[in-house]
């Protein structure tokens, strides 16, 4: 088997490594007094910016009444089959309101097709993104979790309005 | 016969037939909302305009008579703008609500919206309001925003109901339909005009807001509400039926039902008071037991008493297949010639539109397939009068509630040192029975049943039980159905310990030393077939979705047909 040589051979200063070693230490040296960029999570949390998809929720008027309806396309569009809604008769003008609405936090894939079909802007995507079950159980969501007020997830709101 | 063209196509019809019934004979459908085959003809939608040669105008399908080289063009441009053009004229005042219809989804004018409509309104007016959520009646409710006026449900009452409860009021665009002063829409067969209504105008009290209708599963089933036997679609979700629709037959009961048969015949089968696994009475009370355990119990019982002393009750609401089970049983096994049916006769039912008398679904199946007192054997009422005597000491009734119809049994039965239950629900009857066997409801089964007329027909199952697995037995699926597991809480629901009564007897039948050895139901029915003159040559094939006639002359008719 022929030797395979080097292409080039490493230059003296090279063989020695000091000057690299000093190139390197330079270079730390100099990122150590540069602003940090490190996020000191969980002290310190990261707030995404509106076109962020975090877990969905339901939009909560001011009233203390949720904006969905229950007509059940989030469900009918959802691709892993999260989301469960039960309707209900109201005495309100809209007739129709979700007396179950349950997401499975474990089947959700974030996609946010819930929130594109949604025919009254009532589930969008949050940010929240901290997640976390020690049960089946606990990955069920129902409208207690789910309903955010409105003043809270404005931005999301006005971003999807100037790009849905 | 004579032939016109439509969209270059060929089409026989018959003299006196309209375009849009050639047509829909030779498959094709020509849009429509105003037309219904049952109904006359009232041409006020104008949706079904076509384009006809030599005509001056474009003329409307639905009530133009075919003829001999007529040229009917239902897809040229002039034919599609001017259905385009009714579609924007139907939509005006139709709020864009369809989030909260519950029609939607079974929706004409959604279905043609999205095919022929523009995808925008040029309407910037403010839309007419009308009365929104008017209760019509008991079980139908109205809204009058999104009616378009088609008249269906008028022209329902007037003509297949026969009893006229609706009008239009007002004119042009403030139209709406009302019923008559100091009168409601609560005749028998109110909530066809839900299924025939186009549009969500009116829809079902019962139903309201339970589930959008592309959740359900459906199945074709019989109505068990009486003897006429309706044909129906179960459908289901999450395994709870939800709704009953009619599903035609122009044999029995074309393209209706009866409100009866629609809110009081599926309630039961989701309550909370099923049976749901064998019960043996242990110190006075019923408890809980195994299927083994419950058959050893009732078999050691039943061998313990001499063949007259114990008599069989079958059931007219039960399957031809468990009935001939246990007439078999009881004839083969214990070997006992008392055996009867209860029949369910209510004079103030009946009608001379679909309803019968008999409110039980198989009356004519239960006596025909051997359900009557053998030579020299007791009939029902000489059982109870037996069992009052003493004579009697075991009775073995299938799923009917003898007590809740005539309560004066219960202090007579009671007197029973065996009474055995096949039954669905606790109620009455088991409150004294000694064991009680779980049985399906007919929702939960297969089987047949025979109409008042001898038509038989055929129950599917739509509820999965330990007994029937939906995806074993070739149930229809819902979507929720197919791709749900164990751990979601909406797929499968509440699955019930119940077998179908035939099952349950040949499962008795082991433990009494002598095994009949049916897997199906479908055995069991060939069996019939076999033995019994009236089912020979018919099989589940042959029945198939629409029934088959049995061949009646061989048998007596009952007295209470």
């Amino acid at each position: 088997m022929a030797l395979k040589r080097r292409k080039k051979d490493l230059t003296f200063l090279e063989k020695i490594y000091i000057p690299e070693i000093a190139k390197g230490l330079a270079l730390t040296f100099k990122n150590m007094l540069k602003p940090k960029f490190t996020m000191q999570y969980p002290e310190e949390k990261f707030i995404p910016p509106p076109s962020y998809r975090g877990r969905p929720v339901l939009v909560m008027e001011n009233n203390g009444v949720e904006r969905c309806v229950a007509c059940g396309l989030c469900s009918r569009v959802c691709p892993p089959l999260a989301i469960e809604v039960q309707a209900a008769e109201t005495e309100r003008e809209k007739e129709r309101y979700p007396i179950k609405f349950e997401i499975n936090m474990l089947r959700c894939i974030f996609c946010g097709l819930c929130e594109e079909v949604c025919p009254e802007e009532a589930i969008v995507m949050s940010k929240d993104y901290e997640l976390a079950f020690t049960n089946r159980g606990d990955a069920l969501y129902g409208k207690d979790k789910l309903l955010t007020p409105v003043n809270q997830l404005q931005d999301r709101i006005d971003f999807l309005r100037n790009y849905k | 016969m004579p032939k016109f063209v439509l969209d270059g196509k060929e089409i026989e019809f018959e003299q006196g037939q309209t375009i849009i019934q050639a047509a829909k004979k030779s498959g094709i459908t020509i849009p429509h909302f105003c037309w219904h085959e049952s109904l006359s003809i009232s041409g006020n939608c104008r949706v079904c305009l076509v384009e006809i040669e030599k005509m001056p105008k474009l003329a409307i399908a639905c009530s133009t008579l075919a003829a001999e080289g007529m040229v009917v063009y239902s897809e040229s441009d002039k034919a599609l703008s001017a259905r385009n053009a009714v579609m924007e004229f139907e939509l005006i005042n139709h709020p864009l609500d369809c989030p909260i219809c519950d029609e939607a989804g079974e929706c004409k004018l959604q279905d043609y919206a999205y095919s022929h409509g523009s995808g925008e309104s040029r309407f910037n007016e403010e839309k007419i309001h009308k009365d929104k959520r008017v209760p019509l009646g008991p079980l139908v409710m109205f809204d009058g925003d999104r009616c378009i006026s088609c008249s269906r449900c008028i022209r329902f009452c007037d003509e297949i109901a026969k009893d006229p409860q609706l009008t239009f009021i007002k004119r042009g665009d403030r139209i709406t339909i009302v019923t008559y002063p100091g009168k409601e829409l609560d005749n028998p067969y109110s909530m066809n005009v839900t299924d025939i209504c186009p549009v969500g105008a009116l829809t079902s009290r019962d139903f309201r807001f339970k589930a959008r209708v592309w959740e359900l599963s459906s199945t074709k089933s019989i109505c068990n509400g009486c003897s006429r036997g309706c044909n129906i679609n179960l459908e289901v979700r999450n395994n709870q039926v939800l709704r009953l629709t009619p599903r035609q037959n122009e044999d029995v009961n074309s393209f209706w039902m009866c409100d009866h048969g629609r809110v009081n015949t599926y309630k039961f089968i989701n309550a909370e008071d099923r049976v749901d696994s064998p019960y043996l009475r242990r110190g006075g009370t019923l408890t809980r037991s195994g299927w083994d355990e419950a058959f050893a119990a009732a078999s050691s019982e039943l061998k313990s008493y001499s063949k007259n002393e114990i008599a069989f009750i079958g059931s007219s609401f039960a399957t031809c297949e468990d009935n001939f089970l246990l007439s078999k049983f009881a004839t083969q096994i214990i070997g006992t010639k008392h055996m009867d049916f209860m029949p369910h006769f209510d004079s103030g039912f009946g009608d001379n539109f679909l309803r019968k008398g008999d409110t039980a679904p198989n009356s004519l199946g239960a006596k025909t397939v051997g359900i009557f007192p053998g030579k020299g054997g007791l009939d029902l009422e000489g059982i109870i009068k037996s069992v009052k005597d003493g004579q009697i000491k075991a009775v073995f009734l299938m799923e009917d509630n003898l007590i809740a119809l005539r309560p004066e049994l219960k202090e007579i039965f009671s007197k029973l040192d065996l009474f055995i239950v096949h039954s669905s629900n606790f109620n009455e009857t088991t409150e004294i029975a000694d064991i009680v066997f779980p049985a399906s409801t007919y929702a939960e089964k297969h089987g047949t049943i025979v109409n008042f007329e001898g038509r038989v027909q055929r129950l599917r199952p739509a509820v999965a039980t330990f007994d029937v697995d939906r995806a074993l037995e070739g149930m229809s699926l819902s979507r929720w159905d197919k791709f749900g597991t164990k751990f979601d809480s909406w797929a499968e629901g509440n699955k019930r310990d119940a077998r179908s009564s035939w099952r349950i007897l040949a499962g008795l039948s082991g433990a009494m030393g002598h095994k009949y050895r049916y897997g199906t139901a479908e055995e069991v029915f060939m069996d019939i077939a076999k033995s019994i003159s009236a089912f020979n040559g018919l099989d589940y094939e042959v029945i198939g979705e629409l029934g088959a006639k049995l061949k009646l002359d061989s048998v007596s008719k009952p007295a209470i047909a």
